[in-house]
């Protein structure tokens, strides 16, 4: 540890799995945490939450029909956390019950499900893998399965930015000038469900809403504006992943958790020295302008 | 604005009833708003001029009849559901009314002067940047109108658009929608507060679920049309009977061009006459 800078990048210069971990994560910093800021704008932070454990029946079913497969796994994914989100959608214009309720019942349906799926073939080892992922293990399928999800989200969004931040700001207002609201929700909740989806081969169920997620929060600490929130919380995505997954490497943890918690430990720091209504920012209080 | 909604009405409500669950708050009412008119609408609480604005606005649907528009609608609800915490700025907030010029991808950088002209014709110049979050509510108000300028629509729908608001900015924004009413548009406007309504205001619908009187101002707002629009009953009575009146065919085209609106309205408009419960007064 003389060399600390040294140290830091040693790991991934000498080893190629760790190259590739890095690949993945760095690729899933710059999709996942724009559609996070959206989402903790909208006050949708659990609804990912809860989509990201309905994906877990639909890899495993897919684990089922063909094994440990990639193709078959994402697809699953994909169908699965769509279908929940759809589903939760369209229970709650139907009915009273209100979509954060409709969403939580659907969740803990999928997600037991999903573990009984991957018990009734796989053992704990994979159970394992999904739950909690393996950063360490992507091949080349996986990938540029994350470099694609990273492409569209970043084209998507650009797509939709402006209805989108209508919808978000004034969503009474879209609905008076133009149909697109309800086509940009459905394809938000597509790009959230991908990026779970992408999450989940870097870092399982339990843990692809990290990435999204934390640095996300972290950024409203330091920006004020959209433009400002989505470059600070790509740059703490980053900074998570390599940390997380040089940590994991010098002190020999498990990656998926290290990467989350280096994410965690970025947004702890972030509400205690951020400038934008950060802790240690209430402590030295200016006197009050004139006007 | 369009030339063609000087020559059509813009708003029709043919045997409109509007109404939650089946419960009516308006109920059945007929009328012309034309292309100009400076219309208010009065009543008391619950007397459905909310609902009938976010009918003319498209918001929900006819319960029975229907409502023929043939402009493009500008409408400021009484509770919006702006996320006022959302990190975005006033010129923003203001820029959002371009959408039918600017739509989801045309750069919005060039429209910057005509958006600073409608904050300053608000009084929010130098506003620009501010989040909207910082906005006091008349700041805010006057944010929505300079929003409503941008959207330049023909036909424009308040609903208690100076509620919470002080005097100033009252006057201010009084001076915007007279200025509209100058440039031919049409306004209608939920108001509570009579003396403003026969100030500024020429025509008056006087509602109270059932319309009590629609015309000008001075012939709507006497006395006996106001006690009658206060006694009338706001209950929601669960066990109401089936409405027995007559069913009204429902427009399949809504919001589009209606050409039988003409033949219809030709004959039974005078003047300023804008409908059947006039002689009500």
């Amino acid at each position: 540890m003389i060399d600390p800078f040294g140290s830091l990048i040693a790991p991934f210069v000498e080893f190629g799995f760790m190259r590739r971990a890095l690949a993945g994560c760095l690729a899933l910093s710059v999709s996942a945490p724009p559609v996070g800021v959206f989402l903790t704008l909208r006050r949708m932070s659990l609804m990912s939450d809860a989509m990201s454990h309905a994906i877990l029946p639909g890899a495993a079913a897919g684990f089922l029909v063909a094994g440990l497969s990639l193709p078959a796994m994402t697809l699953g994914g994909l169908v699965a956390g769509l279908a929940v989100a759809l589903l939760a959608g369209a229970v709650t214009r139907a009915t009273t019950v209100r979509e954060d309720a409709n969403l939580a019942a659907f969740y803990l349906i999928s997600l037991a499900g999903g573990v009984l799926l991957v018990s009734l073939r796989g053992s704990q080892i994979d159970l394992m893998h999904f739950l909690f992922g393996s950063v360490l293990a992507l091949d080349d399928a996986a990938l540029w399965l994350l470099g694609g999800i990273s492409t569209l989200t970043l084209v998507a969004l650009a797509v939709i930015y402006r209805p989108l931040v209508m919808e978000c700001v004034d969503p009474l207002f879209l609905r008076t000038v133009s149909r697109s609201g309800g086509p940009v929700h459905l394809a938000f909740l597509a790009l959230v469900v991908i990026n779970l989806v992408g999450g989940f081969q870097a870092l399982g169920t339990l843990l692809a809403v990290g990435l999204m997620l934390l640095p996300a929060v972290a950024a409203r600490f330091w920006a004020r504006d959209l433009g400002g929130l989505i470059p600070v919380s790509m740059l703490i995505a980053a900074l998570a992943s390599v940390s997380g997954l040089s940590l994991s490497y010098q002190f020999d943890l498990p990656s998926g958790p290290a990467i989350v918690l280096a994410a965690g430990a970025l947004y702890l720091a972030s509400m205690l020295a951020g400038p934008r209504g950060g802790l240690l920012r209430r402590l030295v209080r200016p006197r009050h302008l004139e006007a | 604005m369009s030339s063609g909604s000087q020559t059509q009405d813009p708003i029709r409500l043919v045997g409109l009833t509007l109404g939650y669950d089946r419960h009516p708050a308006i109920h059945h009412l007929d009328g012309t708003v034309r292309a100009g008119d400076l219309l208010a609408l009065v009543g008391p609480n619950g007397a459905g001029k909310s609902t009938l604005l976010k009918g003319m606005a498209g918001e929900i649907p006819c319960l029975d009849g229907r409502i023929e528009r043939s402009a493009a609608v500008a409408y400021m609800p009484q509770a919006d559901e702006i996320d006022r915490s959302f990190p975005l700025s006033v010129l923003d907030l203001a820029g959002m009314g371009l959408w039918r010029r600017a739509g989801a991808w045309r750069s919005l950088s060039r429209q910057r002067g005509p958006v600073e002209a409608a904050l300053a014709a608000v009084g929010l110049a130098g506003f620009e940047a501010r989040p909207i979050g910082t906005l006091s509510g008349g700041q805010f108000r006057r944010a929505l109108f300079a929003r409503l300028i941008l959207q330049d629509c023909s036909v424009i729908l308040l609903d208690e658009p100076f509620t919470g608001i002080d005097n100033r900015t009252v006057d201010d924004l009084l001076v915007l929608i007279r200025g509209w009413h100058a440039e031919g548009r049409t306004i209608v406007a939920a108001l509570h507060d009579l003396a403003q309504v026969r100030a500024h205001f020429p025509a008056t619908l006087l509602l109270a679920r059932e319309p009590i009187a629609w015309g000008p101002t001075a012939r709507v707002l006497t006395s006996e049309n106001l006690t009658r629009a206060r006694n009338l009953s706001e209950a929601w009575d669960e066990g109401a009977p089936v409405c027995a009146g007559p069913r009204v065919e429902a427009a399949h085209d809504h919001g589009a061009h209606e050409h039988g609106a003409h033949d219809h309205g030709a004959h039974d408009h005078g003047t300023h006459g804008h409908h059947p419960h006039e002689d009500a007064a």
